[in-house]
């Protein structure tokens, strides 16, 4: 009984299609907490759109997702987050012409259910920015706590984009390709913010740097044509020949 | 009975040619265009100057109207519209009302606050019995030239290259511009032809419906509920939507004459709510 | 770094939100108006009136980002509802006191911005503008047909309020009026300004800004749009009581399309998001008309639609952005030199 403890997320028989292209087929998946799980596979496999079924971003075709052994396959996007459930985007959703402060408040107001306080001016909650500041303060972004989030350098806006997710302190949280699109010299903050993170917290990690994968998970999923190709340790997929083949070869190719 | 039919099916079918061209266009640059209306009533316009001031035939207006409301249009949208296409809805909701606004001031400058009154043809006026109903002969000449017209247009979009042309970008834009299509001219061509049909609607409609300067503002509701109900995706959605709305607003004013106002409203608020999409639409509206 | 400001973030936070000389010249300007210009009285009022209206239209529109055409439903509602209770109270001490009324205006526009905020919350900004301007017709076509109730197209007759608070009645002058007007427009406007200014304003720029982000943070979006369009919905209900009771009136013409679009043209023309835009906007609009429509009545359309045309082309931001712009500019060359 103690060696297998209770999944926090788990799908079964997961499928999403559009129009003709099945972009997730049938991902009977589960993810122990505590988890340090990447999840690879070439451009188009379906990784995105796998998040954004766990997120309930997009509603699956058929199959069921559960959270802490509950069936939240028909949940709201909201009610997925309130239970716990935090992702960051492959591509940046933030609020250009809002501060990086005032962008963490949002996700700590809800958190902390202040969100409906209409009549105190916002930052009455001296705790609850104190905390917003502490956390921009450890992603590195005190410096530009009050700015446009519109003006900030591409790297720091997607440390913004982890912090928003954090702020909501989740249970589980899908990370999809945090790093994309940093410059070299950022992209090790970006994983050692990951890297920091609490370790009772179940990741997700979508990545296509193998260095940065190996380095940060302990378990690895390759996701081929929307379907779960091999699981397993890292090691496991490091020897695997047919993920070599597979994915690393290809990315060999991509790369040549 | 019957007679109300025909006058809502005439009357329909005046809306699907006056609307037409605006949920074309909608449809293919996502660009609202509420000031439609005011090509129509340029047409209409044109008709009573060229009718009663200068005694020019009625059948030589209609031609005339379609073409100098085509020439408005293209006009307008190489030099304003053009700029608009990616801004947003309410901007372009806020420029084309005050277009509608320009407008009905400049057609009050010009020609007066009060409705114009076209006369008829002596050809086109009175009634004939048709299956024991009453027919005015104006509703019908109404309906032959718009069924035409809506016959000739459901032609050139279903079997033309143009038309197949047009199908593609109204479809997915961007897609049609990768296949080589000119989109860009495909929107002012359509822009002309859209404002061209409505002129040629209000020359039409100039005898019949009131022909004053509030005429945009008045019909820019009837064109919403067109498209409300019959989406932007084809046109025999929007064909649909005009004859139902026709025959529903001829009808409610004729038998519920206190809430006939009613009735095509809450039919466009009803279809929004539990059909976003439009009533007579297959794939969702962009 | 801004002079004055404490370091602390959350004293940062709270330091914007103070009260700032400009607004307050604003109101003491709004004021003194009173003494400058006392024949002239109703018009001011009724700038307070229309702004308010616009302020309530920001708060959707320029903070949550709802499109709406249909605003002028509420205005209208909360119109005729402080008219006929001034009307049929007339006798009756408590029923026509205009306080009163207003908060009957307020509620009942509340009510049906309730009611109809569900029709808002899906769909694309088009749905949005039929759906709300299709409110907005069948409220105007049931004013005109309920002639027992309304007077029809003739207008509320007999609309008597009570002195307010029992002392001050309204007189031929407008000086009561112009008070009452001003006031209550304060009083609505501090509500909206302590609302925009609190983590609910903040939760409702975020919903503006991305709502799908907003979902995945947590947020209730859906709820937080009724609630934010309910209460706009009963201020423009407020603004439209206010005008009846003011002008002792109230017509179809308070519920009319035009309306909406005046409304809308106000604040945009003054600026949206930032809540003066609503009031500036007001100002300059209802001047301008004064002023054009003693030269030329009937083409006052074709300004307000020129005005409108070069507004979406040209400036972005309206007066109150065009004046943060014209401070950037002004603020950086005094930085370069
Ligand atoms: N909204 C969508 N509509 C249609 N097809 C989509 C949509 N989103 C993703 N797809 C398709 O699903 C497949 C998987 O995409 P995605 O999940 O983004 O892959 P990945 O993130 O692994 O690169 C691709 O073929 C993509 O074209
Ligand atoms: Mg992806």
């Amino acid at each position: 009984m103690s060696e297998a403890p209770k999944p926090v997320l788990e799908t079964c028989a997961l499928r999403k299609a559009f129009g003709g292209i099945t972009a997730t087929d049938n991902v009977t998946f589960s993810l122990p907490p505590g988890a340090r799980h990447a999840l690879i596979g070439p451009n188009g496999a379906g990784k995105t759109t796998f998040v954004n079924l766990l997120s309930g971003v997009l509603p699956a075709t058929s199959g069921e997702i559960y959270l802490n052994g509950v069936n939240v396959t028909n949940w709201s996007v909201r009610d997925r987050a309130r239970a716990g459930l935090a992702r960051t985007f492959q591509i940046n959703q933030l609020y250009a012409d809002l501060s990086p402060l005032e962008t963490i408040l949002i996700a700590i107001n809800e958190r902390e259910n202040a969100a409906t306080s209409w009549f105190r001016p916002l930052g009455s909650r001296s705790d609850l920015v104190d905390e917003a500041a502490a956390l921009l303060a450890q992603l590195n972004l005190a410096d530009a706590m009050h700015a446009r989030v519109g003006s900030l350098a591409y790297g720091r806006q997607r440390l913004l984009e982890i912090a928003i997710a954090l702020a909501s302190k989740p249970q589980v949280l899908l990370l999809d390709e945090p790093a994309a699109g940093v410059p070299e010299g950022e992209r090790d903050q970006v994983l050692d913010v990951v890297a920091a993170l609490p370790a009772d917290v179940s990741l997700i990690l979508i990545e296509h740097d193998m260095d940065l994968v190996f380095r940060f998970a302990k378990t690895i999923s390759v996701l081929v044509n929307g379907a779960l190709f091999v699981e397993g340790t890292r090691d496991e997929i490091a020897r695997d020949p047919r993920v070599r083949q597979v994915y690393l070869g290809e990315e060999e190719i991509a790369h040549g | 009975m019957l007679t109300i039919l025909f006058d809502g099916v005439a009357y329909g079918m005046l809306l699907f040619v006056l609307a037409v061209g605006l949920c074309i266009t909608l449809g293919l640059m996502n660009f609202i265009n509420l000031a439609h209306g005011a090509f129509a009533m340029a047409g209409g316009y044109l008709t009573v100057v060229m009718m009663n001031r200068m005694g020019i035939s009625f059948y030589w207006c209609l031609p005339a109207a379609f073409l100098f409301s085509a020439v408005l249009g293209v006009v307008l949208e190489r030099v304003l519209y053009r700029r608009l296409y990616d801004k947003t809805h309410l901007d372009q909701v806020l420029f084309s009302i005050g277009l509608i606004f320009m407008a009905m001031a400049a057609v009050d400058y010009a020609m007066g606050a009060s409705p114009q009154i076209v006369k008829l043809p002596p050809s086109l006026s009175g009634r004939v019995e048709i299956l024991g109903a009453q027919v005015g002969i104006y509703h019908l000449f109404v309906i032959v030239i718009c069924g035409l017209l809506t016959i000739g247009l459901q032609f050139v979009i279903a079997k033309t290259r143009f038309g197949s042309r047009l199908r593609a970008s109204v479809d997915d834009g961007r897609v049609a511009r990768g296949l080589g299509v000119n989109v860009t001219g495909i929107f002012a061509l359509t822009f002309a032809v859209g404002s061209g049909l409505a002129g040629l609607g209000g020359a039409l409609g100039a005898p019949i419906l009131s022909m004053d300067p509030s005429f945009p503002l008045k019909y820019m509701i009837f064109f919403l509920i067109v498209i409300s109900i019959g989406g932007t995706t084809t046109i025999t959605g929007p064909f649909f939507a005009s004859i139902l709305l026709g025959v529903a607003d001829v009808g409610g004013k004729y038998f519920v004459p206190e809430i006939g106002g009613f009735i095509i409203y809450t039919i466009m608020v009803a279809v929004l709510i539990f059909r976003p999409q439009g009533l007579f639409t297959r794939s969702a509206a962009r | 770094m801004i002079p004055d400001s404490p370091n602390k973030p959350a004293g940062w936070l709270l330091w914007r939100t103070r009260w700032r000389w400009y607004e307050l010249a604003f109101w003491a300007a709004a004021a003194s108006s009173f003494f400058i210009f006392p024949s002239k009285l109703m018009l001011i009022s009724e700038i307070f009136i229309l702004g308010l209206l616009a302020v309530s239209i920001d708060l959707t529109l320029g903070f949550a980002g709802l499109v709406t055409l249909g605003q002028g439903a509420f205005f209208g509602v909360g119109a005729y509802a402080a008219g006929l209770m001034a009307k049929y109270g007339a006798g009756t001490a408590p029923f026509s006191d205009p306080l009163l009324g207003l908060l009957v205006a307020g509620s009942v526009a509340g009510a049906l911005g309730f009611v109809t905020s569900f029709l808002v919350l899906r769909g694309s900004d088009l749905t949005r503008l039929m759906v709300t301007l299709g409110v907005a017709l069948i409220v105007e076509e049931i004013v005109t047909q309920a002639k027992d109730i309304t007077g029809g197209s003739d207008g509320l007759q007999g609309v008597m309020s009570s002195p307010v608070l029992g002392v001050w009645s309204f007189d031929l002058y407008g000086r009561t009026a112009f008070w009452y007007a001003l006031i209550v427009t304060f009083v609505c406007f501090w509500f909206c300004r302590r609302l925009v200014n609190s983590s609910f304003g903040l939760s409702l720029l975020a919903i503006k800004g991305n709502p799908l982000r907003a979902r995945t943070i947590g947020m209730p979006v859906n709820t937080r749009l009724v609630a934010i369009y309910t209460i706009a919905a009963t201020i423009s209900g407020i603004s439209g009581g206010l005008l009846t009771q003011t002008t002792q009136f109230a017509s179809p013409d308070m519920v009319a399309f035009h309306r909406s679009a005046d409304a809308l043209l106000i604040l945009v023309f003054g600026g949206s998001g930032f809540l003066y835009g609503g009031l500036i906007g007001a100002v300059v609009f209802r001047v301008m008309q004064d002023f054009i429509g003693n030269i030329t009545p009937q083409y006052w359309l074709f300004w307000v639609g020129l005005v409108l045309v070069l507004l979406v082309l040209f400036v972005r931001g309206g007066i109150i952005g065009m004046l943060m712009a014209l401070r950037e500019r002004f603020s950086r060359k005094g930085e370069g030199s």
